[in-house]
């Protein structure tokens, strides 16, 4: 076997890792970025929990048109955006802090997500919608990740000050101007429109995980805010690349093996990036004189 | 004349009140000391005067500028340090007003930056991460937003929180100057003996109004004293106001371990 059989010629060959591939390096170049804000944000656990929510929503459309990608897409946005809306409503008007009403509410989008599609449909659909099918990407769902990432990425760019004034300095934002609201709850409707998107490839549980862990794992290199994001998406699409290959070359989930090759370069991050448990304990002990 | 009016203000969080029936005005150009225990209001009251908060009862009255005119420095702990930005970026969002949420900040913003930071003694910073910063050099940052935001009205949420008497120095100097300038500058400070060299107006809050007026009337022994004797904590079994009755505040006792400062 040479490199050009391991490397190239699976993408090359078969036209559905294509395509699977494609999706996965165009939702990167969005979900990168988001995780980098939601990981800045501390809303980790929120974007988590957003995932579930959208499995409801899911569901239903796959009740009604079957494992369609319109309808399930819809579906799954609107109930993101409900959850994300009720949560912060329920954490505003009543005791309850935002964290506990989005877990109380991802519980109950889960159980009624999964019953919803045990309704009609069978183990292996569940299997689906859970955990994604990303070799089976066609190209309606090519499109439809297109079109996420291009309103996902417009929207960043527009909203890149206020979002980064809400983070940084959310007292003074609200002195020089009410942006604060409306700038978080776009910032809602774009990790929901992301998970979205990932759910076709990757289900509505792994979703987050193209998100999260690329950012996560950029945080141990570098410093600044650009290129945190920049180097998230590259994590990101060298993980759905090498995930698609060990999946191809090993037989094994799609799905869980980009996500597993994501955690992995978490782990490595964490141990050894330049700002990492390795180099920060091991640093000599010398110092400038000024 | 006056820039700001306080008027029969009320605030507060889930209907406690922090700042409670507060009459008064901040004469145009004035520099006034905010003082008081923990919790008597005196951060609440920037909050409300800079309209992020809304009033349980009564109104702010602006006179001459609007809220955006309001130049506010926030406590040192509401900002995130861990936020990868850089200190141009912190001082950046001082060109709010100008530029608004989306326009690019000019060739022209980063002379004016530099200057600013020149101004509080942090030449060639612009690049450094907030996160490398001292306390005092980002509190200094801080005051070189609000040089960049050059308002009529600053506010100043304890800009002296652990923070060496250098730094103190040099930025009493520039509140010195603003007032110099003719800006409206209301600070929320601790050391009483800093107000009394520099801020010829003081509010002395204990959640009711102390005493308001010039330092040296209104910061005596014995209104120090009886700012200290506020109650502060809530009190859940207070009764709740009634905006027509006659009442008399601060005179609730709390029940046996219910922990209040008398």
């Amino acid at each position: 076997m040479n490199l050009y059989d391991l490397f190239l010629a699976p993408f090359m060959q078969f036209g559905f890792m294509t395509r699977a591939l494609a999706g996965a390096v165009i939702l990167s170049l969005s979900a990168g970025p988001v995780g980098v804000f939601l990981m800045l944000r501390r809303m980790s656990l929120t974007g988590d929990a957003m995932a579930h929510a959208i499995l409801p929503g899911a569901a239903a459309g796959f009740l009604v048109s079957g494992l369609a990608i319109l309808p399930m897409t819809l579906g799954g946005f609107a109930a993101g955006l409900v959850v994300a809306v009720l949560s912060g409503l329920v954490s505003r008007f009543t005791i309850q802090r935002e964290d506990n009403s989005l877990a109380a509410f991802y519980l109950i989008s889960l159980a009624l997500g999964v019953m919803l599609v045990s309704l009609k449909g069978s183990n292996v659909d569940l299997m689906h919608v859970l955990f994604g099918t990303v070799l089976a990407l066609n190209n309606d769902a090519l499109i439809m990740i297109g079109a996420i990432v291009t309103v996902s990425l417009v929207a960043l760019a527009l909203l890149w000050r206020p979002l980064v004034a809400e983070c940084l300095d959310p007292t003074f934002l609200r002195s020089v101007s009410g942006a604060g609201q409306p700038v978080h709850l776009l910032f809602l409707a774009l990790v929901v429109i992301n998970l979205v998107g990932g759910f076709q490839a990757l289900g509505t549980l792994l979703a987050v995980g193209l998100m999260m862990l690329p950012a996560a794992a950029a945080r141990f290199w570098v410093r600044s805010l650009e290129a945190m994001c920049a180097l998230a998406i590259a994590i990101s699409v060298v993980s759905s690349y090498l995930g698609l290959l060990v999946s191809y070359h090993l037989s094994v989930a799609s799905g869980p093996a980009i996500i597993l090759v994501a955690g992995a370069i978490y782990v490595l991050s964490m141990l050894f990036g330049s700002r990492g448990l390795v180099s920060s304990n091991l640093r000599p002990r010398r110092h400038r004189v000024a | 004349m006056s820039a700001i009016v306080i008027d029969d203000l009320t605030l507060g969080y889930e209907g406690h009140p922090a700042v409670h029936h507060l009459n008064g005005s901040f004469a145009r150009g004035s520099l006034t000391a905010v003082m008081g225990p923990n919790g008597s209001g005196k951060s609440t009251l920037l909050k409300g005067i800079m309209g992020a908060l809304k009033p349980l009862g009564g109104k702010v009255v602006l006179d001459g500028f609007g809220q955006r005119d309001i130049a506010y420095l926030p406590q040192i702990a509401e900002i995130d340090r861990s936020f990868p930005a850089v200190v141009a970026d912190l001082l950046a969002l001082g060109f709010w007003k100008r530029r608004g949420a989306f326009s690019a900040i000019r060739g022209v913003d980063h002379r004016e930056m530099e200057a600013a930071l020149a101004r509080v003694g942090l030449s060639g910073f612009e690049r450094r991460t907030i996160d490398t910063l001292s306390g005092g050099q980002l509190q200094r940052a801080l005051f070189a937003r609000v040089l960049v935001q050059d308002a009529p009205v600053i506010l100043l949420d304890e800009p002296f929180a652990a923070i060496d008497e250098r730094t103190v120095a040099d930025l009493t100097d520039l509140i010195t100057h603003w007032h110099g300038e003719g800006r409206t500058v209301i600070a929320v400070l601790h050391d009483a003996e800093l107000v009394q060299a520099s801020f010829p107006q003081t509010l002395l809050l204990a959640r009711e109004p102390i005493a308001w007026g010039a330092t040296a009337t209104a910061l005596t022994a014995d209104n120090l004293r009886r700012a200290r004797q506020m109650v502060e904590a809530w009190d859940d079994q207070a009764p709740w106001h009634d905006h027509d009755s006659d009442h008399s505040h601060g005179h609730h006792h709390h029940p046996a371990g219910s922990g209040g400062a008398h």
